[in-house]
C-alpha cells in the first residue's frame, strides 16, 4: 500500500519534472521546447518563477485530488462486493476545503501583486522606443531628446516560396525579418506601443513583454535586458489575413555597438534626403519599384498584381488612369478599406518608385514616370 | 380528457408545428449534433494546415475564416443548443411537470435556430469570405476592416440571442411554476438548479452581446464611430462590452454540464450526491463572480494597476467554489459501490480533465504571468479542455444516461467505451502538447508557425483526427440503439438512479406526469 502510494506520487509528479528538467535547459536564454522561458531580463525571471510556483500548488494539489479518486476508483467498484455508504454531507469537511483554498489563493496573490507592481513600473527609462503596429508589419521609431527621430519598418524577411513549400525552410523560418529592432543592454527601454489600424500585440517572450497595439491608444511597458543575443517574438493578436507572419526580432547588443549602429541610421537619414533631390532613370525607378512592391504591397494585391485582399492592379483604372489620383490614392490610402496611407509608411524615394512600377508593370505599360520631386509637391499640395 | 392522450401528429407537420417538449429536445439535440459535425469539420481543416510548417491546403484569409466559425458553431449551434435540448427533456420529467410553461415559445425558438445557421454558413460563399475576425471579433478588426459578410453574421448572432433569450425564459418559467407539489427548491434535481441559474445569466448577458453587434452595425452602415478611435471611439469598449456577455458565458456552458455530472456520478457511486446544499450554493457563487471577472480575457489591452488588481483577485475567487464542487463530486464517488458504465466513464473523463483545465486556469488568472500566457497556445489549450473535456463530454455522458430513457432502447456498451477511450487518448493527444508549444511560445490563430513548434502541432493534428473520427462510432451507436437496440422497459434503467424521470414508464411516453407526481 505504502509502497503504491509512494508510485502514484511520483507518477503524478512526472510532468512537473519533466518540466524542471526543460526549465533547466532553458535557462541562459535559450528557448525551451514545453515550457515558458525565464527569459533574459529580471522581470522575466520573476515571472517564470512565479509560473512555476502556481503549476506547482496545481500539481500538489491535482496529485491529491486526483490520488483520492483512484483510490476509490480501485477500492470502492461494485464488483469487489462493497456495500456503499449512504453519508452525504458534512459540514466541517465542506467548510474547511472552502477555506483552506482561500488562503493558498492568498498565498498565491502576494508574489503575483509584487511582480505586477513591477511591470507597471514605467517609470525613469534610460530610452523610449515608439512601437507601431500595421497590417501587417511593425514600424519603430527611436525618440530622442535632440529630436533627430529614427525610424523604419520591419517586414517579414522569410520568402513566400519557403512559406508554400518550393524551398526548404531556413532555420528562423517565419521569425525573421528585414531590419531587426536593436536595443543596448542593460538599458531600462520603454515602449510606448500602439496601431496603425487594427489591434495588434507587440510579444517577446525571451523580455517577459506583452502589450497589445491599440489604435487610439499608446500603451506603456519597459524590458532592461541584461544579455546581448537575439531575441524573436510575434504578432500576439489577431489582426487579419497576415496575422502569422509579423515577426519580431529584436537585437541586444553593447552600449558601444548600439551607438554605432545609431550614428549609422542617422547617416543614412539624411542620405534620402540626398536621393530626394535626385531624378531618376525609369530602370533605376522600376528596380526600387519592384523591391518596394514586394515588401509592402504584395500582400494584398499579389505577386503578379492579380489581386487578392486588394483589387487587382494589373489593368486597374487607378494604375492605368490618372497619374495624381494614382499617386493620391498611394499616399493617402482609401478611408475606410484596407488600403493604408502610405504616404507616412515609405519615403517619397520608394514612394515614386512604386507607383511607376504599378503603371508600367504586370502588362500596365503606362510608359509615364514619377519622381521623388513629386510626391513632396503632391504631399505640400 | 381522451382527446389530451393522443399521440405526435404524423408527418414533418408533426416536427413543424409541435409544442411537446420531447419533439422539441430531440430536435435540439440533432440540431446540435449536426452543428458539432460542421464545427468538427472546420477544426479538422484548421488542424489540417497545421499538420506541418508551410502553407499546404489552404490560404491564410481561408484559415481565419475556419478559425472564427469553427468558435461561434461550436458555441453558439453546438454546445449552448445541445445542452438546451437536454433541459426541454428532461426539466419537465425531473420536477414532474407535463410539459414547458410556454410550449408554443419554445416551438419558435427552436425554429429561429436552423435559419439563423444557414445565414451564418451561407457566409462561406459570399464575395470576400466569411468573418475572419476570430469569434470574439475584436473591432476595428470585425468593423471598418471586415468582409461585408459581416451584416449577414450581426443578424445571425441576433437571432440566435432571441432563441436563447426565448429558451431561458422559458426554463425559468417553468421551474418557477411547474414544479410538482411537494419539489421545494432544496429538492430539485441539481440539474435542475444549475440550469435555473445558467437561464438567468443568458437572459442578463445576451441583451448585452445584442448591444454589442447593434453598435458594429451602427458604425459599418450608419457613420457612427463607437469603436473607432478616428471619430472619437474606444476599441477598447468593444473588448468590455464583449467580454461583460463573453465570460458569463462561459460559465452558461459549462454550469448545465455540472449538473449533468452532479446526476450522474451519485447514480454509478449508488449513493447520493455529497454536500448538495453546497452545490447549489457553489454554482449561485460561480454565477455572481462570472459578472465581475470579464476583464481578465483583457490583462494586456493597458488597463490602470488597480482594475488589473481587481480582476486578478476576482477571478483567483472563483477557483474556491469550482473546487468545493470538485471535492463534491470525488467525495460522492468515496465509499460508493463504483460501476463504469458509458455514462460514468465520460464523467470521469470530464472530472480529470476538467479539473486540469481549471488548474490552468487559475495559472491564468494570475496577471503578471498571463502577460506570457495570454493570446499564446496554452489559451487554446484551457478553454479546449473545459469547453471539450468540460461541456462536450458531459453532454456525451447525458446522451449515454437518458438514451435508454428517451428511446427505450439500450445502447451496445462496448463501443460506447470503446468510443470513450479513443475519445480521451485523442483529446489528450491533439490538447495537452498545446500547452507546451503555447508556454514556448506560439501565438493562437496563426495559420502557419516556426519550425520548433513542428512535433507538438503534428501531434495535436492527429489527436484531433482521432477525436474527431471517435465522434462518427457516437454517431453510429445512437442510430444503431433508436433502430435497433435491445429493448428495455424497466422503468430504473440504471439501478442506482434517482429522480421523477426513472419513475415514468421506459421508452418515456409522449406525455409525462399529466397528473402530478407526490413528492416526498
Amino acid at each position: 500500500m505504502c509502497f503504491k502510494a509512494k508510485r502514484l506520487f511520483r507518477l503524478a509528479l512526472a510532468p512537473v519534472l519533466m518540466l524542471m528538467s526543460a526549465a533547466a535547459l532553458a535557462a541562459g536564454g535559450e528557448v525551451s521546447q514545453v515550457n515558458m522561458s525565464p527569459g533574459v531580463t529580471e522581470l522575466g525571471k520573476e515571472i517564470y518563477d512565479l509560473h512555476m510556483l502556481i503549476l506547482g500548488i496545481c500539481v500538489v494539489i491535482g496529485a491529491g485530488v486526483f490520488g483520492v479518486m483512484l483510490y476509490s476508483i480501485v477500492y470502492h467498484r461494485k464488483s469487489r462486493g462493497v456495500t456503499p455508504s449512504q453519508f452525504h454531507e458534512s459540514t466541517k469537511v465542506e467548510i474547511l476545503w472552502t477555506v483552506v483554498p482561500f488562503f493558498i489563493l492568498i498565498g498565491m496573490a502576494f508574489p503575483a501583486t509584487t511582480t505586477l507592481l513591477e511591470i507597471y513600473d514605467t517609470d525613469d527609462a534610460d530610452m523610449d522606443v515608439l512601437v507601431t503596429g500595421y497590417q501587417w508589419k511593425w514600424k519603430y521609431e527611436y525618440l530622442n531628446e535632440d529630436g533627430e527621430n529614427v525610424s523604419f519598418f520591419s517586414n517579414l524577411r522569410t520568402p513566400q516560396s519557403e512559406i508554400y513549400n518550393a524551398e526548404s525552410k531556413g532555420e528562423h523560418y517565419l521569425l525573421e525579418v528585414d531590419e531587426p529592432l536593436v536595443l543596448p543592454v542593460d538599458a531600462k527601454v520603454r515602449f510606448l506601443v500602439t496601431a496603425n489600424d487594427v489591434i495588434h500585440s507587440w510579444w517577446v517572450p525571451q523580455l517577459a513583454v506583452k502589450k497589445d497595439a491599440i489604435p487610439g491608444f499608446i500603451n506603456e511597458t519597459w524590458a532592461r535586458t541584461s544579455v546581448p543575443g537575439v531575441y524573436r517574438g510575434q504578432c500576439a493578436e489577431l489582426c487579419g489575413k497576415d496575422h502569422g507572419f509579423m515577426p519580431i526580432v529584436v537585437n541586444v547588443v553593447s552600449k558601444e555597438e548600439y551607438a554605432e549602429w545609431l550614428a549609422g541610421k542617422q547617416a543614412e537619414a539624411s542620405k534620402i534626403k540626398e536621393l530626394m533631390a535626385q531624378t531618376f532613370s525609369m530602370d533605376e525607378l522600376m528596380t526600387r519599384g519592384k523591391e518596394v512592391y514586394q515588401r509592402n504591397c504584395l500582400a494584398c494585391h499579389g505577386a503578379n498584381g492579380e489581386g487578392g485582399v486588394g483589387t487587382p492592379i494589373a489593368a486597374s483604372p487607378v494604375a492605368t488612369g490618372d497619374l495624381g489620383s494614382h499617386l493620391d490614392i498611394g499616399i493617402n490610402g482609401v478611408p475606410g478599406t484596407a488600403m493604408q496611407a502610405f504616404g507616412a509608411q515609405i519615403n517619397d524615394v520608394e514612394m515614386a518608385a512604386v507607383i511607376t512600377y504599378q503603371r508600367n508593370a504586370f502588362g500596365n505599360n503606362m510608359g509615364d514616370m514619377v519622381q521623388p520631386i513629386d510626391v513632396y509637391n503632391h504631399k505640400e499640395g | 380528457m381522451g382527446d389530451h392522450h393522443h399521440g405526435p401528429a404524423k408527418g414533418l407537420t408533426r416536427w413543424m408545428f409541435t409544442t411537446n417538449h420531447k419533439d422539441i429536445g430531440t430536435m435540439y439535440l440533432w440540431f446540435s449534433f449536426a452543428m458539432f459535425i460542421l464545427g468538427g469539420a472546420f477544426a479538422m481543416i484548421i488542424r489540417a494546415e497545421l499538420f506541418q510548417p508551410g502553407m499546404q491546403l489552404i490560404e491564410p484569409a481561408f484559415f481565419n475564416q475556419m478559425t472564427t466559425m469553427h468558435g461561434l458553431v461550436m458555441v453558439f449551434g453546438a454546445i449552448m443548443p445541445a445542452f438546451v435540448g437536454l433541459a426541454n427533456w428532461m426539466i419537465p420529467m425531473m420536477i414532474g411537470a407535463p410539459d414547458m410553461a410556454l410550449p408554443r415559445m419554445n416551438n419558435w425558438s427552436f425554429w429561429i435556430l436552423p435559419p439563423a445557421f444557414l445565414l451564418l454558413a451561407s457566409t462561406l460563399f459570399m464575395e470576400g469570405g466569411a468573418p475572419a475576425f476570430g469569434w470574439t471579433f475584436y473591432a476595428p478588426l470585425s468593423t471598418t476592416y471586415a468582409p461585408p459578410s459581416v451584416t449577414y453574421f450581426i443578424f445571425s448572432i441576433h437571432v440566435l440571442g432571441l432563441s436563447s433569450i426565448m429558451g431561458s425564459i422559458n426554463i425559468i418559467a417553468t421551474v418557477m411554476n411547474m414544479r410538482a407539489p411537494g419539489m421545494t427548491y432544496m429538492k430539485m434535481p441539481l440539474f435542475v438548479w444549475t440550469w435555473l441559474i445558467t437561464a438567468f445569466l443568458l437572459v442578463a448577458v445576451m441583451p448585452v452581446l445584442a448591444g454589442a453587434v447593434t453598435m458594429m452595425l451602427m458604425d459599418i452602415h450608419f457613420g457612427t464611430s463607437f469603436f473607432s478611435a478616428a471619430g472619437g471611439g474606444d476599441p477598447v469598449l468593444f473588448q468590455h462590452i464583449f467580454w461583460f456577455f463573453g465570460h458569463p458565458e462561459v460559465y452558461i456552458i459549462i454550469l448545465p454540464a455540472f449538473g449533468v455530472v452532479s446526476q450522474i456520478i451519485p447514480a454509478f457511486s449508488r449513493k447520493p450526491l455529497f454536500g448538495y446544499a453546497s452545490m447549489v450554493y457553489a454554482t449561485a457563487a460561480i454565477a455572481f463572480l462570472s459578472f465581475v471577472v470579464w476583464a481578465h480575457h483583457m490583462y494586456t489591452v493597458g488597463m490602470p494597476i488597480a482594475g488589473e488588481l481587481f480582476f486578478m483577485y476576482a477571478t483567483m475567487l472563483i477557483a474556491v467554489p469550482t473546487g468545493v464542487k470538485v471535492f463534491n463530486w470525488i467525495t460522492t464517488m468515496w465509499r460508493g459501490a463504483l460501476s463504469f458504465e458509458t455514462p460514468m466513464l465520460f464523467c470521469i473523463g470530464f472530472l480529470v480533465l476538467f479539473t486540469i483545465g481549471g488548474f490552468t486556469g487559475l495559472m491564468l488568472s494570475i496577471a503578471p504571468a498571463d502577460f506570457q500566457y495570454h493570446d499564446s497556445y496554452f489559451v487554446v489549450a484551457h478553454f479546449h479542455y473545459v469547453m471539450v473535456a468540460g461541456a462536450v463530454f458531459s453532454m456525451t455522458a447525458a446522451v449515454y444516461f437518458w438514451l435508454p430513457k428517451w428511446c427505450g432502447k439500450m445502447y451496445n456498451e462496448t463501443m460506447g467505451k470503446t468510443h470513450f477511450w479513443i475519445s480521451f487518448i485523442g483529446f489528450n493527444l491533439a490538447f495537452f502538447p498545446q500547452h507546451f508549444v503555447g508556454l514556448a511560445g506560439m501565438p493562437r490563430r496563426i495559420p502557419d508557425y516556426a519550425l520548433q513548434f513542428a512535433d507538438f502541432n503534428m501531434m495535436s493534428s492527429i489527436g484531433a483526427f482521432i477525436y474527431g473520427a471517435s465522434q462518427i462510432m457516437f454517431l453510429y451507436n445512437v442510430i444503431a440503439t433508436i433502430v435497433a437496440g435491445k429493448p428495455t422497459s424497466d422503468e430504473k434503467v440504471w439501478d442506482g438512479a434517482e429522480g421523477l424521470e426513472w419513475t415514468v414508464a421506459t421508452p418515456a411516453p409522449y406525455h409525462t406526469f399529466e397528473v402530478p407526481p407526490a413528492v416526498k
